[in-house]
């Protein structure tokens, strides 16, 4: 089932009671997701995305703005008849029943024509079960659980009543880091085999590039970029995605562009043709760095990680934003440890130029200064 | 399908409104329950003995509202003087209740001696006791210890509560274990300790208990009923059911309801002024009676 | 060693209260419940056996107290709880004015029970004056005028009632409030996503999940309402055998003290016949939310 939303906002009353002040949580959301895609909303804490999965799961009202499921309007409907699935960030497991009953429970709530049987529900619910590998556990409290089995009896819950469209609020957070690499893939699975429309929030960039068909990167309520993974992540639109996506995160220089050179801290390291005079914020992604005894950015070098396949180089520069900037080589190269200075030239595609107020991409294709790089 | 979608939600939309109407009214309705025989009491108050005697159908406001009803209230019987008691009654049961809770609550929580298990159990199982049960004998040891009509005799067998021992000592156990031996390092004393560590840092608890407990005290009417007949001693309580029976209750209403008023005020406003800290303290601990 | 005294030390006065008023006194209630022809005057029994109990038990007035007891249990524990969790589900579901209604609620736990049982007793009571505000009321919608305090026992029993419930309520609405706002909504939430509609996900997440706090309540309220006393006391005065309204607490005290007392024994073997009733309530209640309450 496609998703469409159409300058959807959310505007809540401010917590204060006392001040008149709103919170817009989604601000003119326009968006499409297109039929059996899994989608990775991704975006920093408090920035409204876990507002917009409820909005279009129905938990919430919109304040203005559309919700479409394929053709059908349901901007106004209650959750109970969108046909939508909801995994929560705790689970929200019912903890007095077991987790045949817990799966079955939607099923219960089938009206009409969509009634089942029991034997058709129970058939059902072991199928779910099955699908998430949590059949051995049918007849255990979700508290006899680990957190990554509740997780799965809560995928099977929203699974079983065949919904729409899927809906997963944080799903990984509350797993350890081992049991979250390989529910992920789990993810992934599911999502494939039932091809089922499925948006998940999260604020972990690393999860959202690992799984997503398509990533939603949004800031204050505001849509920022939308695209494949890798798409967003060669191509920012703009320093904020620039800086959430990858780790390590990008590393940002004050500069100026003059003569169609990018200037940092006096040195001229790349060449941007047709773009005029200006100040900008440069990117330049930790891969993006070429070690060369005469490059053209000279950095002071603090210290040189060995991590076997990969060489992690740390230094700093007046111009940086950050306190050390971080570069990877690979580790054929050679690093003197001992040197004050490390040279590099920068590679192209992974240099980005924004406009130093607004921090908005500028659209250039940068040059290398060599004709041999 | 549109055209299903909006009625769906239109149907939706309206069965919430009437939900929520009939809620507010019953919600109204039991506040009207609540509030009438307060404001009932306030009304008779201040009418006249002859008007509220002549209303054969009450009127449901005072016409020519008087305070004369408050006057007869005091004159006529000794109701200051019950409310002195009360409030005598009150202080000493509460604070003796205080100190006695606390120490044993420390000693539980903080204090390692040999039985305090068996102790502690036996304490527990106490707590299972009507008062119904040990009354009977309380009676009558007050009575041979001649302690009939003295604040003694009202006070002393009011004072165990095993109950806010046992939320003191819950609460105290909480308090880590690091700040008593931060403060046994700097040469603290255990009683130092209790008044100036643990007794702050349990506060709420502390309040809530007194709240529970005054207003135990000051509604109680079973005891001193039992062991004052003496007017000289009475509670309010007593006093109004005194006054009911064999004072003025029986031909003089509003001045029986100007004394209802008084006696009612005093709990009431405290109930106003700490609201949050009374409802928050009877729902963490509380028991009635 | 030196521990061990200073504790006793700090338990001392705990000790000394509840072995003095009771731990002794419960040896000795039990002492007296055998002691057959106690006199107070002089401190002598005639001898050793059951006969206060079967005093007790063939006494019309014990028989009466507790047939008016269990009407009162019977009745008032089932609709106060119901009515309690009607009122905490209406006041969940709304955020106007919330403060003010559970403030107004709570109200009756602060007052004087036998101070405002004075105003429902004129409220109810006929006088030569007046009918009184309920009679007029009935008379109102048609119907004739009852005497609730001094008139047949059904209008009593049920003045009674409703002032029970009238002061109890406060606290069971309190607690069951606080119970139903510790429900987490991603539970209601998830339910109402799965297409739950609102009584299904009152008895099946609701519910069970406010179970141990109903229970609780159910509990300690089967416990007060078989010690009611007081509110009939307000409504009906201290002779409370004259009016056929007391209550087994009421026929201990009669026993004790006032113009039939005197017989500790007596009042002795009520007491703990009532506490042997109360108790294997609370066990078979205890039961019952064993096998119900799921975690």
């Amino acid at each position: 089932m496609e998703v469409r939303l159409d300058a959807l906002t959310k505007i809540f009353p401010s917590r204060n009671r006392k001040s008149k002040d709103t919170v817009t949580a989604v601000n003119n959301f326009t968006l499409t997701i297109p039929d059996g895609k899994l989608v990775g909303l991704l975006g920093p804490s408090g920035c409204g995305k876990s507002t917009l999965l409820n909005l279009i799961c129905g938990i919430e009202k919109a304040t203005s703005g559309r919700i479409l499921f394929g053709d059908e309007d349901v901007t106004d409907l209650p959750p109970e008849v969108r046909g939508v699935g909801m995994v929560f960030q705790n689970y929200a497991l019912y903890p007095h029943m077991t987790v045949l009953q817990n799966i079955l429970f939607p099923m219960q709530n089938f009206k009409g024509e969509k009634k089942l049987t029991k034997e058709q529900m129970l058939e059902k619910a072991h199928e779910a079960a099955r699908l998430v590998q949590i059949d051995e556990y049918m007849e255990r409290k979700p508290s006899e659980l680990s957190g990554g089995q509740q997780q799965r009896v809560a995928i099977a819950r929203a699974l079983v009543k065949m919904p729409r469209i899927l809906l997963l609020d944080e799903p990984l957070s509350n797993l350890d880091a081992r049991l979250r690499l390989q529910t992920r893939e789990e993810l992934r699975r599911i999502q494939r085999e039932t091809g089922i429309t499925t948006v998940f929030v999260t604020h972990d960039q690393e999860e959202a590039m690992s799984i997503s068909d398509m990533i939603v990167v949004m800031k204050d309520g505001i849509l920022n970029q939308l695209g494949r993974p890798q798409e967003v992540y060669d191509e920012p639109v703009n320093l904020f995605v620039a800086k959430f996506l990858g780790t390590p995160p990008i590393n940002v220089f004050r500069a100026k562009i003059k003569g169609e050179s990018l200037i940092i801290g006096g040195e001229k390291v790349l060449r941007f043709p047709g773009v005029k005079d200006r100040g900008v914020m440069a990117g330049i992604r930790p891969e993006g760095f070429i070690l060369r005894d005469d490059g053209a950015l000279t950095l002071s070098l603090s210290a040189v990680e060995v991590m076997g396949r990969d060489t992690s180089i740390v230094s700093t520069h007046p111009e940086c934003e950050a306190a050390n900037i971080r570069s990877i080589i690979s580790s054929e190269n050679e690093v003197d440890e001992g040197a004050k200075e490390v040279r590099f030239d920068l590679k192209p595609n992974k240099t980005f130029i924004f406009d130093a107020q607004t921090g908005e991409r500028i659209a250039a294709a940068p040059a290398p200064l060599r004709e041999d790089a | 399908m549109n055209k299903d979608n909006t009625l769906i939600e239109r149907r939706a939309a309206a069965r919430k409104r009437t939900v929520r109407v009939i809620t507010y009214v019953l919600l109204t309705v039991w506040a009207l329950m609540v509030l009438f025989p307060f404001y009932w009491m306030v009304l008779s108050s201040i009418k006249s003995y002859s008007s509220y005697n002549s209303e054969y159908v009450p009127k449901f406001i005072a016409e020519y509202p008087t305070l004369e009803n408050y006057v007869e209230a005091f004159t006529a019987v000794p109701l200051g003087g019950y409310f002195l008691n009360t409030l005598i009654f009150t202080l000493l049961t509460t604070g003796l209740m205080l100190v006695v809770t606390v120490l044993a609550a420390f000693a539980f929580a903080r204090l390692d001696f040999r039985g305090k298990n068996l102790v502690f159990t036996l304490f527990l199982a106490l707590m299972m006791i009507p008062s119904e049960l040990v009354i009977i004998t309380n009676f009558q040891t007050i009575t041979n210890l001649g302690m009939r009509n003295t604040f003694r005799g009202l006070i002393l067998p009011s004072v165990t509560s095993v109950f806010y021992i046992y939320l003191l000592k819950e609460n105290f156990e909480q308090i880590p274990d690091e700040l008593y031996k931060a403060a046994k390092v700097d040469g603290t004393s255990d009683l130092k300790y209790l008044t100036k560590v643990m007794i702050p840092i349990c506060r709420p608890t502390i309040i809530t208990v007194v709240i529970l407990k005054v207003i135990e005290c000051w509604n109680s009417y079973v005891w001193p009923r039992l062991i004052t007949d003496d007017k000289a001693y009475f509670l309010v309580s007593n006093g109004i059911q005194e006054l009911r029976e064999n004072g003025i209750g029986r031909e003089n209403i509003p001045a029986m309801m100007a004394a209802v008023v008084v006696i009612s005020v005093p709990l009431i406003v405290i109930f106003i002024i700490f609201r949050k800290k009374i409802m928050a303290g009877v729902a963490r601990g509380g028991t009635k009676g | 060693m030196k521990n061990d005294r200073k504790a006793w030390l700090y338990l001392l006065p705990a000790i000394l209260f509840l072995g003095f008023f009771m731990v002794y006194p419960l040896v000795d209630v039990l002492i007296y419940s055998f002691e057959e022809g106690y006199n107070s005057a002089s401190q002598t029994y005639a001898g050793i056996g059951l006969y206060n109990y079967s005093y007790v038990l063939h006494d019309p007035y014990f028989l009466q107290a507790v047939k008016n007891t269990f009407i009162l249990v019977i009745i008032t524990v089932p609709v106060s709880t119901g009515l309690a969790l009607l009122i905490s589900l209406g006041l969940n579901s709304i955020k106007k004015l919330k403060e003010l209604y559970q403030t107004i609620f709570f109200l009756p736990y602060v007052t004087n029970t036998l101070a405002v049982g004075l105003v429902f007793m004129i409220l109810f009571k006929k006088t030569a004056y007046t009918d009184g505000m309920v009679n007029l009321l009935i008379n109102l919608f048609g119907g004739q005028s009852v005497d609730f305090i001094e008139g047949p026992y059904w209008a009593k029993m049920f003045v009674l009632c409703f002032y029970t419930v009238w002061v109890v309520l406060p606290f069971k609405v309190l607690i069951l409030t606080s119970a139903l706002a510790s429900v987490k909504q991603d539970y209601y939430n998830a339910a109402k996503v799965d297409g739950a509609s609102s009584f299904r996900i009152f008895t099946r997440i609701t519910l069970p999940m406010i179970s141990p706090m109903l229970f609780y309540l159910i509990i300690t309220g089967f416990i007060g309402a078989f010690k009611a006393y007081s509110d009939a006391v307000a409504l009906f005065g201290t002779n409370l055998n004259a009016a056929e309204m007391n209550t087994i607490v009421g026929y201990v005290y009669d026993m004790l003290y006032g113009d039939s007392g005197g017989y500790p024994s007596y009042a002795s073997a009520a007491a703990l016949i009532l506490f042997a009733i109360v108790l294997s309530i609370t066990v078979i209640n205890l039961t019952i939310s064993r096998r119900n309450v799921h975690y």
